[in-house]
């Protein structure tokens, strides 16, 4: 264990120069939440990841997000336990029927001002699933969702710029 | 004794499933299939329906070989499999939800993924109103006995599913599961629809292991329609299917440390984990691979950089993970975790016919690439580790061999990687039903299909390895203590998506 903590002493770090924000997404985020209540949740943003219904694939990235690449922390963004510790619900899947009172129960537990942030294609429209009895049509058909961030899944940094856009707003 | 072969010489032989036979038997002999089930002769490999039928794949211990029976179920019953083999209760409340058709004997007459909520009830069978009877979670009685409901929004970066603890203080006394949050109704979406878009959303049955899955339904397809794939597509199959066990893999052994609050490995093996993405991305333009295997052979050829990619992967892997297994290894207050924690037997292993590291590390030496190899795994040369404890240090262990064997596949492949074509020529469109079984790295993915005679998909099933592991994982937290839970339950790490459909 020693040689290992010292190893990474002396070798130089993983993490890569962060990403600028997606234009795209600071234009949709733009007009999401008022001057005061950016104030309020300032450079700091505490995330909680609910899956209403993925394959799993959007939460595997997700995952990424923490890797020595990606280094999520550093911007000041964590994930955290509990929807009432968080400023933005990052919600992946369909939002399928089993879910949707799940996912609307974490919503209200989440304090205001808050940002939804529906990551994936099938969090968007309900990409492959859609037109189903089991799902819904993306998580737009249950809760205001201030910012998309689309892909099958989305690759770790196209999460990252979606998110730095949250915090550049 | 060929148990199998009689139930198809005395049944009503179907001409058109392929590769492994399907006879329409009489209920007796159903009855009789269930017997030998619970006696152990045969495993149950996948138990689903059609409005009309029900199918069970089975698998004889004794001579490896597997079959499908069907049993009628037009006057919209069947006999229960589940009142006499446990494996097959949860199997059988799916179907009940999913087609109406009732288990007669099955003594549990809870739903299972119907929570209620779709606004109708049997969705491939006859459509009635919804059910709406709230759930009831066994009884569990005694004296300073608490419950501890968990779920479906977990605390962690997972998937969906309900948890709930009777516990004696610390201790668990029981563990339910209740699953069926993430059901998107696959299945239906699949009805009537193109090979391409089925193969679309067999991909993302379980996103973790969409090569595999993607794998087995083309292997289904293509049982069905007599095409074997070129070489070449085959071997680069098998190379993503590896690359894509490996990263799930070293994903998984930094998870399960990270449980037992040791960040150190789960850094490591999380840094390991995005190499094998890195290299996947450039090898075959996608990081988790997926949409890269078609009907007929694959979408995508290696990249011109991806053999150099993939070969620094193994020359990095080769070099650090050997450490890390040494400190896994050599970290006592971590075994002190993982060692002796969320036990399986090997004889309840044996039963459910528990799949991948679930099984393996529980003594049932079953992996579908050696047990019923497929190309190219019968040319290919890899050991199948295997251990008895069951318990969690055993499923992390499983794990590490296994990435060695991947990694020795790896290099196997890249060193005789076939030339020539990516694609079969595929036949006119024709009826027909095939099934087929594809490791993937939790276990077994069986996919079957029946296509309609214009060429689209008449009815199709995937049945994930988690299944016959979810319900493992009941047995093997009893008596540890509610802490240890995440621990056990990540080193199980079943698919909700993939059980969910």
């Amino acid at each position: 264990m020693r040689k290992l903590i010292y190893e990474g002493l002396v070798r130089r770090p993983l993490t890569e120069l962060p990403p600028a924000p997606e234009d795209s997404a600071l234009a949709e985020i733009a007009g999401s939440l008022d001057r005061a209540a950016r104030h309020r949740l300032g450079r700091s943003l505490a995330i909680r990841a609910v899956d209403a219904g993925s394959c799993n694939g959007c939460e595997l990235e997700i995952h990424a997000l923490n890797n020595a690449f990606y280094d999520l922390e550093r911007f000041g963004m964590k994930f955290v336990a509990s929807p009432r510790h968080a400023d933005v619900l990052l919600v992946t899947g369909p939002v399928t029927k089993n879910m949707r009172e799940a996912l609307e129960r974490t919503w209200r537990a989440t304090p205001d001002p808050k940002w939804v942030v529906a990551v994936g294609d099938c969090a968007a429209d309900g990409g492959v699933f859609a037109g189903g009895y089991a799902s819904l049509n993306g998580v737009a058909s249950v809760l205001p969702v201030d910012l998309h961030i689309k892909g099958c899944p989305p690759r770790p940094i196209d999460l990252l710029k979606g998110l730095r856009a949250l915090l550049q707003s | 004794m060929a148990i199998l072969e009689d139930f198809i010489r005395a049944g009503d032989r179907v001409e058109v499933h392929r590769p492994v036979p399907r006879a329409l038997v009489a209920p007796k002999d159903w009855r009789l299939a269930s017997e030998y089930l619970a006696g152990g002769a045969l495993d149950l490999v996948g138990l689903w329906a059609e409005p009309a039928l029900v199918h069970m794949a089975l698998r004889e211990k004794d001579t490896g070989a597997v079959a499908v029976v069907t049993c009628d179920a037009a006057g919209g019953q069947f006999p229960s499999v589940g009142q006499v083999h446990a494996p097959a209760i949860r199997l059988e409340r799916a179907i009940r939800d999913l087609f109406g058709l009732e288990p007669v004997g099955l003594t549990d007459p809870r739903p299972w993924l119907d929570h209620g909520r779709w606004g109708l009830a049997h969705p491939l069978g006859h459509r009635t109103e919804p059910d709406a009877t709230p759930y009831r979670f066994l009884p569990a009685e005694g004296e300073s006995l608490h419950r501890i409901p968990v779920g479906p929004v977990h605390a962690g970066i997972i998937e969906p599913g309900h948890f709930r603890f009777t516990a004696n203080g610390e201790t668990v006394v029981r563990l339910e599961e209740r699953l069926g949050y993430v059901h998107k109704g696959i299945e239906s979406l699949m009805h009537g629809v193109p090979l391409d878009r089925a193969g679309a959303l067999a991909g993302r049955t379980s996103g973790d292991s969409t090569v595999a899955y993607q794998w087995a339904f083309a292997g289904a397809v293509e049982a069905a329609l007599e095409v074997t794939p070129p070489p070449r597509a085959l071997w680069l199959r098998a190379l993503m299917a590896e690359l894509e066990r490996i990263a799930n893999h070293f994903g998984d052994i930094g998870a399960i440390c990270n449980d037992a609050s040791f960040g150190l490995m789960h850094a490591h093996c999380g840094v390991l984990r995005e190499r094998v993405l890195r290299a996947s991305d450039v090898a075959f333009g996608h990081r988790l691979m997926r949409d890269r295997i078609g009907v007929g052979g694959v979408t995508v050829d290696l990249a011109p950089t991806g053999r150099a990619a993939i070969e620094a992967l193994l020359r990095e892997a080769r070099s650090r993970f050997p450490t890390l297994v040494e400190l896994y290894d050599s970290t006592t207050s971590l075994q002190d975790r993982t060692a002796g924690a969320g036990r399986v037997s090997p004889e309840l292993a044996d039963q459910f016919g528990a799949g991948g590291y679930v099984g393996r590390a529980a003594g049932r030496s079953f992996d579908v690439r050696k047990s019923l190899a497929y190309a190219p795994y019968d040319a290919l040369s890899f050991d199948l580790p295997v251990r008895t404890e069951g318990d969690v240090n055993a499923r992390v262990w499983i794990r590490i061999r296994e990435v060695e064997q991947s990694l020795r596949l790896i290099e196997q492949i890249l060193a005789a990687l076939p030339a020539g074509a990516l694609r079969a020529e595929m036949p006119s469109p024709r009826a027909g039903e095939g099934m087929a079984l594809v490791e993937a790295f939790r276990g077994d993915v069986l996919a079957w299909v029946r296509l309609a005679r214009e060429g689209t998909i008449a009815r199709c099933h995937l049945r994930d390895a988690s299944w016959f592991q979810w319900p493992l994982l009941e047995a093997a937290i009893e008596g540890n203590i509610v802490a240890d839970f995440p621990l056990c339950n990540k080193s199980f790490n079943c698919s909700y998506s993939g059980h969910d459909l």
